[in-house]
């Protein structure tokens, strides 16, 4: 038998499952999650390996899904000393690169910028030649201050990305170890938050070369040295080591996708609504076709204004953990939480704060197994009231299903999350637009089994020209580049498929010009 | 002596939340204005706001605007000296040095690009537009309506290039300068409309700047003194609650250039049984609740989220939003016959007689 490792990593707790080759469980342990990260995910791994007592040399592969990124992003540590080049002057001066990032992260990032000529128009044009010069003594600059990371983000680069690439061979030619984010490989329209995503990414390679590079060490120690490690990313497949380190930003939203991905395979559903309730937040994301539906729209990182590619989400603070509370006779739940500390502040527990899970346990439609907690605690409370705060969840979580709907029609919401004892099973039949409520076995695990099953993708995003090729043959060449891709990232070739084809006409550009977006995911090869 | 009113960044913020109230659903996002104008101001200071009696009869008035796609914009972001460029080739035609910077649409990107204009160049804004709304076409203003020249019309975009307008009608230069746009790259920065101060104070919908502002004020505070914003909202604007809904099915196509869409919302707690259509075209034109229409552009329609008080915009409907419609009296100059013609429901393509959203309600 070959096994597989799936580790993912939670605000309050890393979580590792091993699934033998037929994706069946085989172990499932919880640690609790560590300040640095790292050291959480090697005991988890160790833990998972000792207690399913597999031969380590059986493990074919661990998928990772990480918090180093986007802690080190909210946190501001770690960061690379960031130098940033924008193509598109005289257009754009009036909002220089780095504005719109908080003054906290800016400096951290060391505020180094330059804006040159180049870039385009909406149309091809371009707004004004590149001028190699100029590019040139940014790049000795940026040398002379010590710059570890580079972020190069070009006018309309969505449309054409040669300005961007000659500057990177330029920029190359002088800072040669370092490496280059080009914010065309990130994100799409909308200059400011392209270029963000872009330094974004440009400051995290460090990050991830430091977590990558202690994981595979730890991973060799436990003798897991034949295995093959994958990140997971915020899309839902997997990345390989190489990729993640020049794309280390396509990590910061794999938990949630991890929790959903995991949620449709536990139930067996491609087509779904998940709601994942923790300590501190609820989610609601919505599963199509077996993976994350992706925004449309601008989204906040670090207090940053980004544009890439994440998963649909709301974020609630209606965790188990949820301070509830009556004021001016209206109930308010959240989004302050007691967190991880629910068992020694909860009421339930003795401690001095109502929380949702007190009174999910005060209603009686909750139990928790723990010795320390003792429902009897909550006897002296009103019952009108109780009724009242179970309704306000019940609401809620009832808002938060429609805002994440995108039709009247009804659909399965599958419910994962430790917290997800205070949604009373008495409504699980009575949502309005919701088919049923499954709450799956193993639903505390659905994010290290999300890690664990995740497939390899492939995906290509670029311009064709239809007046030469045709929409058919350029959606043909698009596909085959895709799936290309993902055999080549380790996909079993047949079982590739592709998942996601999307069709941007730039109406104005000549030659009849479309972007097409293509990704393609299969299973491991193993 | 008349108090000087300052604009610091926080009163920009409150005036592009404003303005998105008074965009009506549609005129562009704010943020690209705001983030230019906050910017000029850290460097060269506060801007500061004229009341119209602080404006002499002979000075020179100029309002600037952004024109173009809001997506083009979003991408090629401007130089920030096309204003200083369109505006100098307005005053050597006049012969006379402008006195004020004005605004010709305090809803949406526009309400923000003024502030931007006049704080990097020092000059004073007017507290007034010409519209107290957001419109998509240069003639839809009280300017035009007062019979004043869209021309002479100036335009500048950011590689340098130029162009200076002198038209038949304010409707040539809506064709004309619409096509230079294109060649410009989608975008550009105009001057127009200008105007004598005696003009201006007749023809201008005053005080709308500070409306913006405030609007945006009160929905900060409500949520900061844990009021409700939308009570409050609708007492400063004397605005109607239409209706409270769950957005259930949203459509939209293109036609003619324009996003023409339509969104039906399920009534909920005090609408509750009722359903009601709204027909948008980039902005929000009718309401109608139950086969009957409960209000038309040119009164204000806006969406405003139940629970945060913050408008919904026309590319942010979407299925599950819960919402209030409200109804916003416009400004009387649009009531009359010259306006109802100009921007009332059937310029738009409706077979609907405008009524003021006031009879409509009581019906």
């Amino acid at each position: 038998m070959r096994y597989r490792i799936g580790i993912d990593v939670g605000s309050t707790h890393t979580d590792a499952v091993i699934l033998d080759q037929n994706r069946v469980l085989v172990k499932a342990i919880k640690t609790t999650t560590t300040p640095d990260t790292t050291t959480g995910i090697v005991d988890a791994l160790k833990g998972v390996l000792r207690e399913s007592q597999i031969d380590p040399s059986t493990v074919n592969a661990v998928m990772l899904g990480t918090t180093h990124c986007i802690n080190a992003l909210i946190e501001r540590t770690r960061l690379a000393k960031t130098g940033v080049l924008r193509l598109g002057k005289p257009a754009t001066l009036a909002i220089k690169p780095l504005t719109t990032l908080p003054q906290d992260l800016r400096t951290a990032l060391g505020d180094i910028s330059y804006v040159v000529k180049g870039g385009h128009e909406y149309d091809g044009r371009e707004i004004s030649p590149i001028d190699e010069e100029e590019i040139m003594a940014a790049a000795v600059d940026m040398k002379a201050r010590g710059v570890e990371s580079v972020a190069i983000c070009s006018v309309f680069s969505p449309v054409d990305s040669s300005h961007e690439r000659r500057a990177a061979e330029i920029i190359s030619s002088q800072l040669c170890d370092v490496p280059i984010s080009l914010s065309s490989e990130l994100a799409s329209m909308g200059l400011l938050e392209r270029e963000n995503a872009a330094i974004m990414n440009a400051s995290l390679v460090k990050v991830a070369r430091t977590a990558i590079g202690a994981f595979m060490q730890a991973m060799k120690e436990q003798g897991l040295g034949g295995a093959k490690l994958f990140m997971s990313q915020n899309d839902g497949t997997l990345m390989s080591v190489e990729h993640a380190l020049r794309y280390p930003i396509l990590t910061v939203a794999c938990g949630p996708t991890n929790s959903m991905r995991g949620a449709a395979y536990l139930v067996g559903l491609s087509e779904a609504i998940v709601v994942d309730i923790g300590g501190t937040t609820a989610l609601f994301g919505a599963i199509s076709k077996g993976f994350p539906r992706e925004s449309a729209i601008a989204v906040d990182i670090g207090g940053v204004r980004t544009n890439f590619r994440m998963p649909d989400l709301v974020s609630i603070g209606c965790g188990g953990g949820a301070i509830v509370r009556e004021e001016d006779s209206k109930i308010k739940i959240g989004p302050q939480s007691v967190g991880y500390l629910l068992s020694k502040e909860g009421k339930a527990w003795g401690g001095s704060t109502l929380t949702t899970t007190d009174v999910a346990l005060a209603a009686g439609y909750a139990s928790i197994d723990d010795g320390r907690c003792s429902p009897s605690r909550l006897a002296d409370l009103d019952k009108a009231l109780v009724q009242r705060m179970v309704e306000k969840i019940v609401q809620l979580v009832q808002e938060n299903i429609d805002r994440i709907k995108t039709s009247a029609e009804a659909m399965p919401v599958i419910l994962v999350g430790g917290g997800g004892i205070i949604v009373p099973p008495s409504v699980y039949d009575k949502f309005d637009g919701v088919t049923k409520v499954i709450r799956p076995d193993h639903f505390q695990y659905a994010n290290a089994i999300g890690a664990a099953i995740a497939q390899v993708g492939g995906s290509v995003d670029r311009v064709f020209s239809l007046e030469k090729l045709g929409r058919e043959e350029a959606l043909r060449q698009a596909k085959q580049m895709a799936t290309d891709e993902a055999v080549k990232s380790g996909a079993d070739p047949s079982t590739v498929q592709i998942i996601d084809v999307e069709e941007v006409p730039l109406a104005y550009l000549p030659g009849n010009a479309v972007r097409i977006r293509v990704k393609a995911s299969g299973s491991l090869a193993l | 002596m008349v108090s000087v009113r300052l604009l610091d960044d926080v009163a920009i913020e409150d005036l592009a939340v404003g303005a998105t109230v008074l965009g009506t659903g549609g005129g562009g996002d704010p943020y690209l204005g705001k983030l230019m104008a906050i910017n000029s101001i850290k460097q060269k200071g506060p801007v500061r706001l004229l009341s119209l009696k602080e404006i002499p009869d002979d000075a020179l008035l100029v309002p600037v605007a952004m024109m173009g796609s809001p997506t083009v914009l979003v991408e090629k972001l401007p130089k920030g000296d096309e204003a200083l460029k369109s505006l100098s080739m307005i005053e050597a035609k006049v012969g006379k040095k402008v006195f004020a910077v004005a605004s010709a649409e305090a809803g949406g990107v526009n309400s923000t690009i003024p502030l931007a204009v006049a704080a990097q160049l020092g000059l004073p804004v007017a507290d007034a537009d010409g519209m107290g709304r957001a419109f998509p076409e240069i003639q839809m203003t009280s300017y035009h309506l007062y019979g004043i020249r869209a021309s002479p019309f100036a335009m500048s975009d950011e590689k340098g290039n130029s162009v200076l307008l002198d038209t038949i009608s304010n409707k040539w230069i809506e064709w004309i300068s619409r096509a230079v746009t294109v060649v410009m790259g989608g975008s550009a920065i105009i001057a127009l409309y200008p105007m004598t101060g005696r003009e201006f104070k007749e023809a201008c919908v005053p005080n709308t700047l500070t409306f913006a502002q405030k609007i945006g004020e009160t929905i900060r505070l409500s949520k900061q003194n844990r009021q409700d914003p939308v009570e409050n909202l609708l007492k400063l604007v004397h605005g109607f609650k239409l209706f409270k809904g769950k957005i259930i099915d949203v459509s939209r196509r293109t036609t003619g250039g324009f996003a023409r869409g339509e969104a039906i919302i399920e009534g909920i707690d005090e609408s509750k049984g009722s359903k009601l259509k709204l027909n948008f075209q980039n902005e929000n034109l009718i309401a109608i609740r139950d086969d009957k229409v409960v209000a038309t552009v040119p009164d204000l329609i806006t969406l405003l989220e139940c629970e945060t008080g913050l408008p919904v915009t026309t590319e942010g409907l979407k299925y599950g939003y819960r919402v209030f419609v409200t109804g916003i009296p416009c400004n009387p100059v649009w009531r009359t016959p010259k306006g109802i013609e100009t921007v009332g429901p059937r310029y738009f393509g409706y077979d609907i007689d405008y009524r003021p959203v006031e009879e409509l309600i009581n019906r």
